[in-house]
């Protein structure tokens, strides 16, 4: 019986799969590794006490404080300011660079010079970046910080894009030019659907690294401008307090949910 | 992208207009915010440093012969070594997880790819902070160890070159982890059951087919922990407490402290250069690995 044997042979080749046996120490021991420092401060965040790290008892006390700290909260809205101005900047100009790159040349140059701001330490960049404002007398500010996430969110959209405009042959826009649609109707209508889910987790990737970017924002921040990062820099050195383990909490389950959600939107776009 | 021939002169302007469009803006946008800050630093390796901060463009090759004092070689020695520990540290926990991802059925596959990648979604300064909870003499790591009677004092770990360590290959172990998986994935079972056939034992198969078969990702995994880790200057002020300088700190210095942005300028691009050599080695072994495997 054919159904038979092939069956056990997918049940063999199942069996060679799930058998891990001492597989199964690296990965358990890795998972630990990576979370177990952010469960304690997950349940840190609940301590009752003045200490970071001394548990004296349950309570939403540094909630509470979290919620009235004003600083904080105008870093947080500075930082998504900057984060939805570079990621429209970054999604236009990194959508219309992939196009390009994938259906009007093909210098490997151009390509290589497309992905230079991800691949380039980020430090190399801010000191750049810092120069260059100081030439140019342009005073630092949380534009400077803006367009210089703009910069390095454009290259990692090119990627995404690039990506997928790889595995997408020209021929449907092709099709629609022989047709008769002009460029602009053909990018709109043919082009720009078929990249959809792409240019989505692009900008997805931006808005969470534009967040998080500590390093360039922290060479071109003008003297008042405070972004969360820099915000969170300042709490861990001047002083810990149990505050930040609640900050910290929260941003962990904000992280957590972008990923989730992203990678939902781009597994159900695709499907479609 | 092969120009067809039908349409006339306005198809064919179209044809020239629409790649100046689409690639334009980008290029532009770069070459003003990419192009000439990596110029600036360039040129600022030549430069003398300008007394609040800045240059004064007079040549000068000053820069490049204090990079070799011993101060300085000491700090490189440091952060070579620390980047390098935290690299063979990450690689000796990434490529047993990889492997193990790499066998797990397709579905729980994704699961343990998220689980890897969620972390480093996270904060940065907040993943950092968090080892300053652990590590710290009133921390939890403290409490098991003198609860378990390890140790009978509490005793701090941070604001060592240990922490050093463990805050760079907390940071970057993802990045080790993820090409390593793509490298361990794209083996054919087929070839390691022939091995095995053939009468090699495991040890023998491991070494002699599938570390070799890897090594590109191997390679790409430790570049980027390597890098990262020497241009970092958060974690060796965290957890190091100051006392480990790696040359990030080094280069942060000279542009905010210090204000001297010409020899700050020779370590970054010192860096760039490294980066540059070690991704041509990358593009070498790849190349030798594909072929290999063609041939």
């Amino acid at each position: 019986m054919p159904s038979r044997t092939a069956g056990r042979a997918a049940g063999r080749a199942a069996g060679r799969r799930t058998g891990l046996g001492w597989l199964w120490l690296p990965l358990g021991l890795c998972a630990l590794f990576l979370y177990l420092p952010i469960l304690v401060l997950v349940a840190m965040s609940f301590n009752g006490g003045g200490s970071a790290y001394r548990w004296d008892g349950f309570s939403f006390r540094w909630y509470a404080e979290l919620a009235r700290d004003s600083d904080l909260i105008e870093a947080v809205v500075t930082s998504l300011g900057i984060a939805t101005g570079a990621t429209a900047i970054a999604t236009v100009l990194g959508t219309l660079l992939a196009v390009g790159l994938a259906r009007h040349t093909r210098s490997k140059m151009l390509e290589a010079a497309a992905m230079a701001p991800a691949i380039l330490p980020d430090l190399v960049l801010a000191i750049g970046l810092l120069a260059f404002f100081y030439m140019a007398g342009i005073p630092k500010s949380a534009l400077t910080i803006l367009l210089a996430h703009a910069a390095f969110g454009t290259a990692f959209v090119v990627a995404v894009v690039r990506a997928r405009l790889a595995g997408s042959d020209a021929a449907l826009e092709e099709a629609s030019r022989d047709l008769g649609a002009g460029g602009f109707s053909t990018f709109v209508l043919v082009t720009l659907p078929s990249i959809a889910p792409a240019v989505v987790a692009g900008a997805l990737l931006v808005f969470t690294l534009s967040l998080d970017e500590f390093v360039i924002a922290y060479f071109t921040a003008g003297p008042t401008t405070e972004t969360l990062p820099i915000t969170v820099y300042a709490m861990v050195r001047t002083g810990v307090t149990p505050e930040i383990n609640a900050l910290a909490t929260v941003l962990v389950l904000i992280s957590v949910t972008v990923v989730v959600v992203a990678a939902r939107a781009v597994r159900r776009t695709e499907k479609s | 992208m092969p120009t067809r021939s039908h349409g006339g002169l306005g198809a064919r302007l179209r044809r020239g207009v629409e790649p100046a469009v689409l690639l334009g803006p980008g290029l532009l946008f770069y070459a003003v915010l990419v192009g000439v800050p990596v110029g600036l630093v360039t040129g600022y390796m030549f430069a003398r440093r300008g007394r609040f901060g800045g240059v004064e463009w007079e040549l000068s090759l000053d820069n490049f012969s204090r990079v070799t004092d011993s101060v300085y070689l000491e700090v490189f020695r440091e952060s070579l070594g620390l980047a390098l520990v935290a690299t063979v540290i990450s690689l000796a926990i990434g490529y047993p997880t990889a492997y193990a991802i790499a066998k797990l059925p397709p579905r729980w596959r994704t699961v343990a790819l998220v689980l890897v990648v969620v972390p480093f979604w996270t904060n940065f300064l907040i993943r950092v902070y968090a080892w300053i909870v652990l590590l710290n003499s009133q921390g939890v790591l403290n409490d098991v160890l003198v609860g378990l009677g390890v140790v009978d004092e509490r005793f701090t770990l941070l604001y060592t070159p240990g922490a050093v360590v463990v805050g760079l290959v907390y940071s970057y172990l993802p990045l080790m982890i993820l090409p390593l998986y793509a490298a361990i994935e794209k083996i054919d079972d087929e070839l390691l059951e022939a091995s095995t056939d053939l009468g090699a034992g495991r040890v023998r198969t491991f070494l002699g087919v599938q570390l070799p078969l890897t090594l590109p990702g191997v390679v790409t995994g430790s570049i980027l922990v390597f890098v990262p880790s020497l241009g970092n200057f958060v974690v060796p002020e965290l957890l190091g407490g100051g006392k480990t300088v790696m040359v990030g700190n080094l280069i942060r210095d000279q542009f905010l402290k210090a204000q001297d942005w010409p020899f700050g300028s020779v370590l970054a691009m010192m860096v760039v250069v490294l980066l540059v050599l070690l991704f041509l080695g990358q593009a070498w072994v790849t190349r030798r690995v594909e072929g290999g495997a063609r041939a």
